[in-house]
């Protein structure tokens, strides 16, 4: 103990001292909060190139002729289309999906909302965020190579993935690299969170009991545990994959495959046995980029309605369940794939069973808004937006969770939709909802409401627009993967549908302007952001905006009561913020009842 | 006047005990490793895990910085590398689960190109050494509870040396494969019987590494024993986790 406290002042970047100098402080930084916005920014620029991708796919669906910029020889050929579709989901689930609700807001949010100085291993911290970013360049740098970026999907289905690039461009060396990539994000992923682990766990300011966290550290919390058990079983698949493709073993390759005419000599391996590690991973990563957004929204509509969380301890518990839950339905990907009807029954019952925490959480958010002061201010449109979202996907997931009707829909574009609209834009409206509300307390300053609800009102529409005809299409069996449909009759048929989702994709990615605009003047000139400009309760706002470097300057807070305590009876404001001493409750006014 | 908290339910208490070092409870850490620091007064006394927990004032049940160990509120409690390395260990737990859950589902197949694997006799000898290094890392913690600093650092010593002999030994193990002509991609039984060994053989010289570190560098952010205290959770997490992977090739050779 004598040795640590003699010792600790020589430490560099201890939390009580800011490092100096432009590189410690912006690049090489330990500090939580700006590894945070390394993180944000990342999942920016992640986000930017994917939704390019799905222009530049949307665009071929419905012009399959038309000559493309950024595309080699200007006519996308279907390897291509393929491909695209492979870095599109890969893009938009782990740098985007993964990064931006848990790794960034996460980060940055987390030690402030429970009161602590930092992460608990902040040079951990440091290197996670920095394993992402080399995974990011690894993952793009497919892009350049000979055979161009795998074709295979986000899901890298063996024996396609297993084999080189005798299957197809792009399975040469760019599945190599894509397979590398992920395995740099998963170490990446894993020590990030044991730091969140063991931050929530050790960390907690004085009075911070478990029942006292706000929800959204009960959402990272839960999120961190559902990484740490998934990447570990992704690292372990994709390390057999990788072998399968680099040194000749056949963990996954069946007998007897005659590909390009050749028959391949390896086999005895089972293609399913990677599908069941992959979806262990991918059913768990679902909930790692949705459950911070149901944190952050539960946050949010709290502050907005000027009321407590309905049935806050229900909810903390919805969210351990729904967690439990993730590791227990992966199967429910796999109907088509030759499983036993018998573990497809079992898996179906359980995919039904989470829709129990889930309603659970929908009413309680209906419950948190009935009866309150509503302020419509861009958060909560957003948030409000994120509870749409996930009632209308989770919804179809309702139908797709049964074997029978998911045989019939899962290569269709109903499929496409249902995980758009639940994982894709509710996490995104969740991530638009956190950023609009913190974004005072990251840098000082306010976004334009104004320009805000214009996004706001144009991403809703817009998403709806590309989303809802999508579930149609499937219907009417359209399949997914296909890079032109206007070969076949009764599929050329849909065309107009198409053209229409594609029209509300530009538009939507046109919106997406606006907040880009907003962000970015509102960073320079935005009107200066008092403290607590939301009359939050929460610890984030008993600090300066932007937080110290050490987070709290002056005296730590201690933890007084429960999180969401707004109209309170009684009290002189309508908010009673965490922090604040029982006896100076109802000093502040001067009165006493 | 502090506010009136509602009492924590038993179950409760009894689960996220195990996830604080400050409560009265030390899993794993103080009961198995032992430890240098005393026990306080109160945590003696109140061996059990119903005990309370709040130690005054108006903290809740695992504060932080006015917690039981009362700590500059500038630094990491010691007690985050303990819990960093329990999660840490639950995901290296999960990758190895995995693994062998792969190999369970490949052998189960029951293709012809599964030929089990009789182990040579080098890996009874590695997984002794392994065992031994076990009980003198666990005897090493105890010289340095007990401050007999010297044998501390013998035993300490002793642990990395028997180590080193055991991934020289797993070597051996692969020497003698190869030269057998039983390679990566002989068969399935051998592809995971190298990618096993050689998986926990990298989390080993991890280990290794870790050991040797200690014994030439003293650590500048945490105590002697709050270092080998992890260190030693992390060796002795990997000795089980070998027997465990050892049993289960001896057994699928032996049948």
């Amino acid at each position: 103990m004598n040795s640590a406290s003699r010792a600790a002042p020589a430490a560099r970047d201890t939390w009580a001292e800011a490092p100096q100098g432009l590189l410690r402080r912006y690049v090489f930084s330990t500090d939580h909060k700006m590894i945070g916005l390394q993180y944000f920014f990342l999942a920016l620029i992640a986000v930017t190139v994917g939704v390019v991708l799905s222009l530049l796919m949307r665009f071929h669906l419905v012009w399959p002729s038309a000559h493309l910029p950024l595309i080699t020889g200007g006519l996308m050929t279907p390897e291509q289309y393929l491909a695209l579709v492979t870095m599109h989901g890969s893009l938009m689930v782990f740098f985007v999906l993964t990064t931006a609700p848990q790794s960034a807001l996460g980060n940055y949010f987390l030690p402030l909302q429970i009161g602590a100085p930092d992460m608990a291993f902040p040079r951990l911290n440091m290197l996670s965020f920095w394993l992402t970013l080399l995974a990011f360049l690894v993952m793009l740098s497919a892009f350049c190579v000979p055979g161009g970026a795998p074709i295979s999907g986000w899901t890298a289905y063996p024996p396609l993935s297993g084999i080189t690039d005798i299957t197809g461009p792009g399975e040469g060396l760019g599945q190599s690299l894509w397979i590398f990539s992920i395995m740099v994000f998963c170490v990446g992923s894993l020590l990030g969170a044991i730091n969140f682990i063991a931050t929530t766990i050790d960390l907690r300011a004085p009075g911070m009991t478990l029942m006292r966290m706000p929800l959204t550290v009960w959402a990272w919390f839960v999120t961190a545990i559902l990484s740490l058990l998934a990447f570990a079983v992704l690292f372990a698949g994709a390390i057999l994959l990788l072998l399968d493709r680099l040194a000749g073993t056949s963990f996954f390759l069946p007998a007897g495959l005659v590909i390009s005419g050749e028959l391949e000599t390896r086999g005895g391996g089972s293609p399913l046995l990677w599908q069941h590690l992959f979806w262990f991973f991918g059913h768990p990563e679902v909930y790692i980029a949705i459950v911070p957004g149901m944190g952050m929204v539960s946050h949010i509509l709290a502050n907005f309605s000027r009321k407590p969380v309905f049935g806050y301890r229900v909810m903390a518990l919805a969210i351990c369940a729904i967690g439990f839950l993730g590791f227990t339905l992966w199967g429910h990907h796999m109907f088509v794939s030759g499983m036993s009807p018998y573990s497809s029954l079992a898996f179906s019952f359980l995919t039904l069973s989470i829709g129990v925490p889930s309603a659970v959480k929908t009413f309680n958010w209906l419950g948190t808004l009935w009866g309150g002061r509503i302020q419509f201010q861009t958060p909560m449109l957003f948030a409000i937006g994120f509870v749409s979202f996930f009632v209308t996907g989770g919804l179809s997931g309702i139908f797709l969770a049964q074997p029978a009707i998911d045989t019939e829909l899962h290569a269709t574009y109903y499929v496409v939709a249902h995980f758009h609209i639940v994982m894709g834009v509710a996490a995104i409206f969740g991530i638009f909802a956190a950023t609009y509300y913190w974004f005072p307390k990251m840098f000082g300053r306010k976004t334009n409401d104004l320009l805000g609800k214009l996004h706001f009102w144009l991403t809703f529409a817009g998403a709806y627009g590309i989303f809802m005809p999508m579930h149609f299409v499937g219907l009417a069996g359209g399949v997914r993967r296909y890079a032109d449909s206007t070969g076949a009759k009764y599929l050329a048929a849909l065309q107009p549908l198409h053209r229409f989702m594609t029209i509300a994709a530009f538009v939507t990615a046109a919106a997406q302007l606006v907040f880009f605009y907003n962000f970015f003047v509102s960073l320079k000139k935005g009107r200066p952001a008092s403290d607590n400009p939301w009359n939050a309760t929460t610890l984030e706002w008993a600090t300066p905006s932007p937080p110290p470097h050490g987070n709290f300057s002056g005296e730590f807070p201690k933890v007084y009561r429960a999180p969401y305590e707004y109209s309170v009876p009684g009290a002189p404001r309508d908010f009673l913020p965490q922090h604040l001493p029982p006896e100076s409750e109802f000093a502040e006014s001067g009165s006493t009842s | 006047m502090r506010p009136a908290r509602k009492p924590i339910a038993f179950s409760q208490r009894l689960f996220f005990a195990s996830f604080s070092n400050g409560a009265p409870v030390r899993w794993g850490s103080t009961h198995l490793l032992g430890s240098s620091e005393p026990l306080r007064p109160s945590l003696r006394t109140s061996g059990t895990i119903a005990a309370p927990v709040k130690q005054g004032g108006d903290r809740g049940a695992s504060g932080f910085f006015g917690g039981p160990e009362g700590r500059n509120r500038r630094e990491a409690p010691p007690r985050v590398y303990i819990t960093g390395m329990f999660i840490a260990l639950g995901a290296i737990l999960m990758f190895f689960a995995a693994l062998v859950s792969a190999w369970v589902v490949r052998r189960g197949l029951g293709n012809t190109d599964w030929q089990p694997i009789v182990l040579p006799r080098v890996v009874w000898l590695n997984t002794l050494i392994l065992v031994a290094s076990s009980l003198t890392i666990a005897y090493s913690r105890h010289c340095l509870v007990v401050n007999r600093d010297p044998e501390h650092r013998h035993w300490w010593g002793v642990t990395a040396i028997l180590g080193m002999l055991f991934l020289t030994g797993q070597l051996l193990a692969w020497r003698q494969l190869l030269a057998a002509g039983l390679f990566l991609a002989s068969s399935p039984s051998s592809s995971f019987f190298y990618v096993l060994t050689a998986a926990h053989g990298l989390h080993i010289l991890g280990g290794v590494a870790a050991l040797l570190l200690l014994t030439l560098h003293t650590p500048c952010r945490v105590t002697r024993d709050t270092a080998t205290r992890v260190i030693a959770l992390y060796w002795h997490f990997l000795g089980a986790l070998w027997v465990s992977i050892f049993a289960l090739l001896w057994w699928e050779g032996s049948k």
